[in-house]
């Protein structure tokens, strides 16, 4: 064996550790969407109804009845410790665009309406309204795979971005900006 | 206090080991016996220095120090007692503690029972060990340390991960494995310690292949025992998915058995020289790439400690360890020159070498896949899974080729098998295969695999049992022994050869069983009402009872069902869901019923009135079987690596100064 | 013992290539074959909530409700790859338990045979030499000119 041979075989071995370095920056567990681009799942559902809930035209809501508007839907559930964190800034911003061509929906996730209603309240009450999602077609529509995870919805009825985890107001206005801004494109 | 103490103990041990180095290293190069004596109580002083950090760490478990930072991390009030103890291992840093106390005993009987007589030999090994054992002490200090303080001292903590406080199984899989890989640390010390000390004659074998088969038994008892947990906790009625950990311990498992056959040509023949250092040293470096890939966070998987930059720190050392490997051999190239000989290729010799090729087809073929997500987001920017159905479908066909190995090997003697040989030895297993792939074709096994499995283990299993039996008439004839006492002396006198085949009768079991409960697989689900019955297979359910109950850590719904067969109550089933708090999903506790086949139960879902529940079952047969082929084998290698006097002529290959020494039995002396 | 070698690898492809041809052909209506259409289809897709069990084998609420958009979708008319293909268009490659067979995926299917036959060549040339009859040293040490003169002939 010369060194020849040993370069060779670290040729062949290095990039074995690289890929590992490369591995580093990258986190399993996010898993990219590939919703974004393209037109938003339709949907109809139900609206959740207690005493108190922000105003809603009808009991059932449509995606489709939406088109023209920025829509933002947050999937979460009483369960989920994290949507707690992003509770606050949700309803600050909705209320901050409300009338605005910009409509927020949350879409209760694998839970029941009762649990929702609690935590609404524990929460200090919520200021847009909830979507009732009881066999999780809707989420399974929008490749979801956990909570909390909020779609962007652009005007032209696309789906602009995903972002998983709990959302921030600086990325909430960010988006919200950022589709009112955009011209309507026609549909293909 | 506890934590100072931990946390000094934890620097002493890197310090000392670093010293360690320099003093092995000066024993070895001028060979003096007193400067060996000294590395040895380095190696002594630093077991007693991690013991200390580690009984500091489970004191504070036990009392509940949540001043810490791992208590804090991982212990809580309401966790049982056992649960607490083995929480040491439940988190990273912790599971650092322990890799660290075991490298530390493995050193410590390294230079207690490595005689001084191989000098250098000894001393670079040693060096080695305290290289490694530096790194991880290191880890404790700094990137890992357990032994944090948290300020302030919160009144409690939120447990171990649920998953590892199901089942006492937890108790008992990881010690196992740590045992198993980081004493593949060993053979590895042995393997760069021959190199530098310039000795890859006969001692570096018996030494390296001594710790090796003792590291072998641990690491396979402990798959077989997370095969077992898997089984008994997740709840799918599976015990192998190819998660990336479960592969990450099963390859350097592949390189040890080819290093273990492997090393017996070399020890023949004086061949494999390079082949041998090299499966070696990859063994090792799969160890602490399975280390990595556990830790670093890079693949998602069951087992995964939560990631962080200590992953930037394995990938270093498995970088210097890679680069310092291949100079040293490279280096000492010189040494390993040897004349390639094979008497005939229908030989055990041969044999030997398909088996080496299969085996690291196999470990390539695990690792490729593997690995394989994070080459696809490299090079397409794409998420994807390699799961289960690419595994099994990729070595399936290479674990079929290995039964029918098995079964070759004992049959053909060492150098040349003539062919009146082969064919007395091979005929009763080739009609053993034909008459058994006959009956599964006619009994419609529904599974190739299974079909193949059965036929070729049938054959496998014949030639080694076919081994005892020549054997023991052979003595029977020529001591005049009754049968009993010929097995037992036959055995005794070989104990390296029947521990063997012994350890291959244990795998065919256990392929057996993977066999027949994956071909003979039935799965039913039913939403049942209270008093309902339910005919599954040979058995009636009768859901009997919705209950719940809470505990201190968790929250317990369960569902009893009484088991009936022919109208009679055997059993009463009761499989659970286990809520914690913070995590979405429920743990399951299914309820298994071990007999010759498996009535596996799992509670799915059930009504919050308590008045239904959906139970779903699965019997498999022989899953039984998989585990007795686990004990099997342990005892098979366990019988091999028993020491024994050698009778007979020495081979001409061995130094004189070896004689003095217990050697292992490596030829037979009576037989073939 | 070769042809024997000949055809316990002939089945073991044959195993391999044949268990790959399931399920493609028909189009499941109903009943006992729906649902052995299901259970087959489940085994191929991820559980997103799970760690790397497959919808089969997963016990969440998610992977119950994915069943049944399969089921739904299978009773429908639908194949099997246009399900698969449902998901994908969702929730990206990953949703598949193994990748599929084409373009860069190609080589994790290939390398590892790819690596098994140059290994297998590997070792029959090597056996071979090894095997080679050795030339009885006596003989040629009889009969072979002496090194020297053949190296420096006299000019």
């Amino acid at each position: 064996m010369n060194w020849r041979r040993v370069l060779l075989v670290l040729a062949g071995i290095l990039p074995l550790v690289a890929l590992l370095a490369f591995g580093m920056t990258r986190d399993p567990k996010e898993l990219p969407s590939v919703l974004p681009g393209k037109p938003a799942p339709e949907f109809t559902l139900n609206v959740l109804d207690y005493a108190g809930a922000p105003a809603a035209p009808k009991p059932t809501v449509s995606l489709a009845e939406h088109r023209g508007e920025v829509v933002v839907l947050n999937y979460w559930a009483s369960w989920c410790l994290a949507c707690r964190d992003e509770h606050r800034a949700l309803s600050e911003v909705a209320e901050r665009y409300a009338g605005q061509g910009v409509q927020f929906y949350g879409l209760l996730y694998n839970d029941t309406p009762q649990n929702g209603v609690e935590w609404i309240r524990a929460m200090g009450g919520q200021s847009y309204p909830t979507l009732l999602d009881p066999n999780s077609r809707t989420a399974i529509d929008y490749g979801l795979y956990g909570v909390p995870e909020t779609f962007f919805i652009a005007p032209d009825g696309r789906v602009a971005h995903k972002h998983v985890g709990p959302v921030t107001d600086q990325v909430l206005t960010e988006w919200i900006e950022k589709l009112r801004a955009q011209p309507q494109r026609e549909a293909e | 206090m506890i934590r100072l103490l931990g946390d000094l103990a934890t620097m002493v041990a890197c310090a000392l080991a670093l010293g360690g180095i320099f003093a092995a290293v000066r024993a070895a190069r001028r060979q003096d016996a007193a400067l060996l004596r000294q590395a040895d109580s380095f190696a002594y002083a630093i077991f007693a220095v991690m013991s200390l950090a580690t009984g500091a760490m489970v004191l504070a478990l036990v009392t509940h120090d949540f001043s810490v930072s791992y208590v804090a991390q991982v212990g809580s009030r309401a966790t049982p007692l056992f649960f607490t103890i083995i929480s040491l291992w439940s988190a990273l840093e912790g599971s650092i503690l322990f890799w660290g106390w075991v490298l530390a005993l493995y050193t410590a009987l390294v230079a207690w029972r490595t005689p001084a007589s191989l000098g250098a030999l000894k001393g670079y090994a040693l060096s080695v060990l305290f290289f490694v054992g530096a790194f991880f002490y290191f880890l404790l200090v700094k990137p890992a340390s357990p032994f944090q303080l948290v300020s302030p001292v919160p009144a409690d903590g939120p447990g171990p991960n649920p998953l590892l406080q199901n089942h006492w199984l937890m108790g008992v899989h990881p010690p196992l494995l740590y045992l198993g890989y980081v004493g593949l640390t060993v053979p590895f010390a042995f393997a760069l310690g021959s190199l530098l000390a310039g000795r890859t004659d006969a001692d570096w074998i018996k030494e390296t292949r001594r710790w090796t088969l003792s590291a072998w038994i641990f690491l396979s008892a402990a798959i077989v025992a997370g095969m077992w947990w898997s089984y008994e906790v997740l709840g799918w009625g599976g015990y192998w998915a190819w998660d990336p950990v479960e592969n990450a311990s099963f390859m350097p498992w592949l390189t040890a058995t080819a290093f273990l056959h492997s090393v017996m040509v070399q020890e023949r023949r004086g061949m494999l020289k390079v082949w041998n250092l090299s499966l070696v040293v990859s063994t090792f470096l799969l160890t602490i790439l399975g280390t990595f890939l556990t830790r670093s966070g890079i693949l998602s998987s069951v087992h995964a400690f939560a990631g962080g930059e200590i992953g930037y720190y394995f990938l270093g050392f498995i970088a210097v360890t890679l680069i310092g490997s291949l100079v040293i051999l490279a280096g000492r190239s010189s040494l390993l020159q040897s004349e390639g000989r094979l008497d005939s290729v229908a030989s055990r010799d041969t044999v030997f070498l398909v088996n080496n090729l299969v085996l690291t087809a196999f470990t390539f073929t695990v690792l490729l896949g593997t690995l394989f997500p994070l080459v696809a987001e490299a090079v397409r920017g794409v998420k994807l899974s390699v799961g289960a159905p690419f595994f099994n479908k990729m070595t399936l066909p290479l674990c079929m080729l290995l039964i029918f190995l098995v079964g070759v090997g004992p049959a053909l003697p060492w150098r040349r098998a003539t062919p009146e040989e082969m064919k007395r030895k091979l005929l009763a297993p080739g009609i053993a295969l034909l008459l058994t792939l006959i009956a599964a074709i006619v009994l419609r096994v529904p599974n190739v695999y299974a079909v193949l499995a059965f036929s070729f283990g049938a054959f496998a299993l014949m030639t080694n049992l076919q081994e005892f039996s020549s054997g023991t008439l052979a003595r029977m004839r020529a001591h005049g022994e009754n049968a009993a006492l010929a097995l037992g002396r036959l055995m005794q006198a070989n104990r390296h050869r029947y521990g063997g085949y012994i350890a291959h009768i244990g795998v065919l079991v256990m392929a057996l069983g993977i066999a027949a409960s994956s071909a003979y697989r039935a799965e039913y689900e039913k939403t049942l009402q209270l008093g309902e019955s339910w005919t599954v297979g040979d058995y009636e359910l009768r859901l009997q009872r919705v209950w719940v109950e809470e505990q201190p850590h968790r929250f317990v719904v369960g569902a009893d069902l009484d088991v009936l067969r022919g109208g009679q109550v055997i059993d009463r089933m009761d499989p659970r869901m286990n809520y914690y708090a913070g995590r979405d999903e429920p743990l399951p506790t299914p309820a298994v019923r071990s007999r010759l086949s498996d009535l596996y139960l799992n509670l799915m879902a059930f009504d919050q009135s308590g008045t239904s529940a959906t139970i779903s079952v699965v019997t498999e047969p022989l899953v039984m079987w998989i585990w007795l082929g686990g004990m099997i084998v342990a005892l098979g290698a366990g019988i091999a690596m028993l020491p024994q006097k050698k009778r007979g002529a020495l081979r001409p290959a061995r130094p004189a100064a070896a004689r003095a020494q217990p050697q292992r039995e490596l030829v037979s002396t009576g037989g073939d | 013992m070769k042809r024997i070698l000949v055809l316990a690898l002939a089945l073991l492809l044959g195993a391999a290539f044949g268990g790959a041809r399931s399920l493609s052909a028909q189009q499941p209506r109903s009943g006992a074959e729906l649902e052995t259409a299901v259970k087959a289809l489940s085994a191929e897709l991820r559980c997103p909530v799970c760690q790397g069990l497959s919808l089969k084998d997963s016990p969440t609420e998610l992977s119950m409700e994915m069943k049944s958009v399969i089921r739904q979708q299978l009773a429908e008319g639908k194949t099997p790859e246009e399900v698969k293909q449902y998901f994908v268009g969702r929730y990206g490659e990953w949703i598949l338990m193994e990748p599929t067979p084409q373009g860069f995926n190609l080589l994790v299917y290939i390398l590892p045979w790819v690596g098994l036959a140059l290994g297998g060549m590997l070792v029959f040339f090597l056996v071979r030499r090894w095997t080679r009859p050795q030339p009885d040293p006596l003989a040629a040490l009889a009969g072979a000119p002496a090194p020297t003169e053949a190296r420096w002939p006299e000019d």
